[in-house]
């Protein structure tokens, strides 16, 4: 062993014991974050805050389905007690009225400050006259009755005027007494964490925490169910969860499980398939070297680039294995071949290795174009497979052939390919004009396929790329429009320096909204300014309140024509007195109550930034609300610091950004692959050989997806670019023996259908799991690059591909 | 005894007298004839005697009732209200406010409802589970005296006393335990 070759050795250790104890030490993360923006704008950074850790990010939805009404009803309350005593939940509601004593008291002590009808014309003779009339009147209904001994305290109706002020919104349908679906088939709840939206663990917790709630409630309720009604038994209650949380947990899992799953399958095969190939131990355990290396090193890199790995990127392990595998295949391969016909075994460095080590920066190239990607998902993905592929077709060149033992031979591959040669030989007769007529149709179909479908080619929507299924998103979506009251998909932001500024911005905000809510452009809006007026709307309101002896005056002229005598009002006189010297209220006051977390889910808080949010409700259940009008009203009041948000639909238009500029940088790749071409082959004939079978593939595999009506996301893009990457080598492979004039060779023609093969089986097995992105990744890159292939073989140069 | 009570009811319909009869026997019968009804339009006027006025509370409109879980109670003066209660759900509406109750969470109002709806649906079922029952007088002319099991809601209404004659109601009277008490006094509307 030569002393360069010891040194590679040494090199290589200790890069791959650096590289693992990065990889150990390193940072994984599972939620979505990877496909959101990592520059964004204020809104963009505003969503994302929203999705990652808003109040939408905590929300668990619950449904409970099976069994009969009763026993939902009976789970629902039995569950929502439950989780209502845990700690992990800041709010749990089923629809059952939960306004706690403490609430009540709160609000009641407090109405002066609270109430938005507080004014100094209230408390005119006239104002107490109209207002005290009301009460009365309130009295005559059953719902007024429950404060009748509120009457002589709160004669102007404060306090049932701020509960409706609270509940401004009408929740979902309740029978009885817990909310139920339209068609009454399930019982529904809310449940949000006390724990961010962006900490899965916790998150993890919670779901587990309710799922065991459910059971323990499930055995109790079960027993006596059974003791009362034996009769009837339609099948056992089921819980089901949904919201980001949940998919979270689901995708965490299931990407886990996948990655996991998928890359021992696939490596199980490709084992097979190379050890069936190479007969050989020792040429197994070697091949396998460079994957290895380049799946360490392609994670350590990104751990070291972007502080965090995230999972999805680990599910792509296979990808990398489907290419960096080949490197090993031609290596054993093709130098066996050289070394039948006599030559040194370091000839194959020099007479494959410029070829593959120009496939690699092919690949390298087309890879770097997702480096300057606005998603941090596609940024890791590029870094992982350069540098894996680099380091995979280093350990290739500069460690096997140090580590190769003397008598090291692989199985004679010639049989299989002249197999291949002897199918492919019907079409090598073919002339070649017939060959590119024949390709020149393929390609003018597959546009015509592409065209037709332009209009819905690409899937625009965020939750094309989500690792949860469509079946999951309708049931979200179904049981959001159920829950209605708990969506929040509207809003209208108010941002500013402060809480005080935000708070007040809300109350404009609140004024501004008014004559929509008359014209029923809009049913109803939450706004934290009901639970905690700005300091300036409390200061207004307690000034407004007259002292004793004016209100006493004003009191006794009121009460004449009223069914309420004078006498009868004291209490009222000592509370309004009392209001007039109270404190004002602040934030902290709050905790303590359940307001709290409804106050706390309006308001964001980032470092110097503060945002009130105004969650909007449609007048009728599904009703889209007329957002331009909304953004027109506020602009007609002059607040700027308002904004209307519509969350769904930024999510999109943001995917939609990105979208576009991933086609712009997947196609600057191209360019970058073609110039790189162009300046190693300097033939613009050759380069137009090496590109044509493996655009050809590009476009046929898109038609096809097209014409299977699958919407093209992100990760289709980035599948096309894989069948580049990978196809280069076979055409380039073609490429080097046609312009060496030399006859093709039938080991080589076997090493190719070999590597082939093991790509289509890493990338044929993503398109079985259950994770979107790895499908839309498996179902693009497996037809792909045996195309690449197939055309790559077809449309080669006179002399390659052709039987001896 | 079912038919013979029937025959009776028959016989003693527009007679005055109402001579005090086999109390069970009766309530069936009148239950079967409440429930035979499936629409009912009247129109009331109903009182509030509540110890925090000075003065009564007098309110009238109309009420209409279908078959079995819909009334809707349309007070004209001396303010408008609709009160529509459909399932188990309240809806109020009165001047711009919307309100939406449902009477599982509140049982204490439930006496106000359920009483009248439960009685006008020939439901003693529904009547049973809520009030202990007390039937007086004849088809002609009965009285029903529900007092409520609930504990809870005993500590807001005492007892409702329902009269009618046949298959109309004529008075609902709630008495509250703390001495208030409402009456509605009903007859059938002028127009269909």
């Amino acid at each position: 062993m030569n002393g360069s070759r010891v040194r590679a050795l040494l090199v290589w250790s200790a890069c791959i014991i650096i590289a693992a104890i990065v990889v150990v030490r390193a940072r994984y993360i599972t939620d979505l974050s990877a496909f959101l923006p990592d520059k964004p704008t204020p809104t963009q950074q505003l969503l994302v805050d929203q999705l990652r850790d808003g109040p939408a990010s905590r929300l668990i939805l619950i449904a409970i389905e099976g069994a009969d009404a009763d026993t939902r009803a009976k789970l629902s309350r039995a569950l929502a007690a439950a989780l209502r005593r845990d700690a992990r939940f800041a709010r749990v509601e089923n629809g059952e009225p939960v306004t706690e004593q403490a609430d009540r008291e709160f609000l009641f002590m407090h109405r002066y400050l609270l109430s938005d009808e507080i004014s100094a014309q209230r408390f005119s003779a006239a104002g107490l006259h109209a207002a005290i009339g009301d009460s009365v009147a309130d009295l005559a209904s059953p719902t007024g009755l429950l404060f009748k001994s509120l009457l002589p305290r709160d004669p102007t109706g404060e306090l049932l005027h701020i509960i409706d002020q609270l509940s401004a919104t009408t929740g979902p349908e309740t029978r009885d007494g817990v909310w139920v679906s339209p068609d009454g088939k399930r019982a529904l709840g809310v449940a949000q964490t006390a724990a961010s939206g962006s900490d899965s663990d916790a998150q993890e917790r919670a779901v587990a925490a309710i799922r065991a709630a459910f059971a323990t409630a499930g055995a109790q309720g079960g027993s006596a169910a059974a003791q009362g009604a034996p009769a009837a038994a339609p099948g056992p209650a089921v819980l089901k969860l949904s919201g980001p949380s949940v998919f979270a947990v689901a995708a965490r899992a299931k990407i886990e499980s996948a990655a996991l799953r998928l890359s021992l399958i696939g490596g199980a095969l490709v084992v097979t398939l190379l050890l069936a190939v190479y007969r050989s131990l020792p040429a197994l355990g070697l091949g396998l070297l460079p994957v290895a290396s380049g799946a360490l090193v392609g994670i350590a890199a990104v751990a070291l680039g972007f502080g965090v790995v995230h999972g999805l990127t680990l599910g792509f392990g296979t990808t990398l294995m489907g290419e960096s595998v080949d490197y090993s295949i031609y290596f054993f391969i093709q130098s066996r071949n050289l070394r039948d016909s006599g030559a040194e075994r370091s000839s194959w460095a020099e007479r494959w290795w410029p070829t593959v080590r120009l496939g690699m920066l092919t690949s390298v190239c087309g890879f770097a174009s997702l480096l300057p990607s606005g998603f941090p998902g596609l940024q890791q993905l590029g870094l992982y497979s350069m540098s894996g592929l680099v380091t995979a077709a280093l350990v290739t060149r500069f460690v096997l052939p140090a580590l190769l033992p003397k008598a090291f031979s692989v199985h004679d591959v010639t049989p299989i390919g002249a197999a291949i040669a002897a199918v492919l030989a019907p079409i090598a007769q073919l002339r070649r004009v017939v060959v590119a007529a024949c390709a020149l149709i393929l390609a003018l179909l597959a546009s015509l396929i592409l065209y037709l479908h332009h209009a819905s080619l690409w899937n625009r929507q965020l939750s094309a790329l989500s690792p949860v299924s469509i079946e999951e998103q309708n049931f979200d979506a179904e049981l959001r429009a159920e829950l209605g009251a708990a969506d929040v998909r509207d809003l209208i932001v108010v941002s500013g320096p402060d809480l005080e500024s935000v708070l007040r911005g809300a109350e404009l905000a609140a004024g501004a909204l008014q004559p929509l809510l008359d014209q029923k452009i809009i049913g109803s809006f939450d706004s934290p300014a009901a639970y905690l007026p700005s300091m300036a709307a409390q200061e207004a309101r307690r000034g407004s309140l007259p002292n004793a002896s004016q209100l006493r005056d004003n009191l006794r002229q009121a009460s004449t024509g009223l069914a309420i005598r004078f006498e009868r009002l004291q209490p009222f006189l000592e509370d309004v007195e009392a209001a007039r010297h109270g404190p004002l209220l602040s934030a902290r006051d709050l905790s303590g109550t359940s307001l709290n977390t409804g106050f706390e889910s309006m308001i964001l808080h980032q470092k110097e930034r503060w945002n009130a949010l105004l969650p909007l409700h449609g007048a009728e259940a599904g009703q889209e609300i007329d957002l331009p009008r909304v953004a027109a009203a506020l602009h007609a009041a002059h607040l700027d610091a308002a904004r209307v948000l519509d969350l769904k639909r930024e999510s999109d238009d943001l995917y939609t950004d990105y979208l576009g500029e991933a086609i712009h940088l997947a196609l600057a790749g191209f360019a970058a692959v073609a110039i790189l071409l162009l300046v190693a082959l300097r033939s613009a004939l050759r380069v137009a050989l090496v590109l044509c079978p493996l655009i050809l593939a590009v476009l046929v595999v898109a038609a096809a997806l097209a014409a299977c009506q699958v919407q093209l996301t992100i990760l289709h893009l980035v599948g096309m670019l894989l069948i580049v990457a990978v196809g280069s080598n076979y055409a380039l492979f073609f490429d080097r023996q046609g312009h060496a004039g030399e006859r093709s060779s039938l080991p080589v023609l076997a090493s190719l259908v070999i590597a082939n093969a093991g790509t289509v089986i890493g990338f044929g097995l993503l398109s079985f799991s259950r994770v979107p992105v790895l499908v839309a990744l498996g179902c693009t890159v497996a037809p792909g690059a045996f195309l690449a292939l197939v055309f790559s073989a077809l449309l080669a140069p006179p002399g390659a591909a052709r039987a001896p | 005894m079912r038919i013979p009570s029937l025959l009776a009811a028959l016989l003693l319909s527009g007679s005055a007298a109402a001579a005090p009869a086999a109390a069970a026997g009766d309530l069936d019968a009148l239950m079967t004839l409440l429930a035979q009804r499936q629409h009912g339009h009247v129109q009331f006027v109903e009182q509030q005697f509540l110890s925090v006025l000075d003065h009564p509370l007098e309110s009238s409109g109309e009420m209409r009732y279908d078959a079995p879980d819909r009334l809707e109670k349309r007070t004209l003066a001396p303010r408008a209200e609709t009160l529509i209660l459909d399932g188990g759900i309240l809806t109020v509406d009165r001047g711009k406010s919307h309100r939406v109750v449902d009477l599982h969470a509140y049982p204490q109002a439930q006496p106000f409802i359920e009483s009248v709806r439960a009685t006008l649906a020939g439901d003693r079922g529904a009547l049973e589970k809520l009030f202990a029952l007390e039937f007086d007088g004849s088809l002609a002319r009965w009285t029903l005296t529900l007092v409520p099991k609930d504990a809870k809601v005993k500590r807001s209404v005492a007892q409702v006393r329902i009269d009618g004659a046949q298959d109309q109601l004529l008075k609902v009277e709630i008495r509250q335990s703390d001495g208030d008490r409402s009456l509605m006094t009903l007859r059938p509307a002028a127009t269909p």
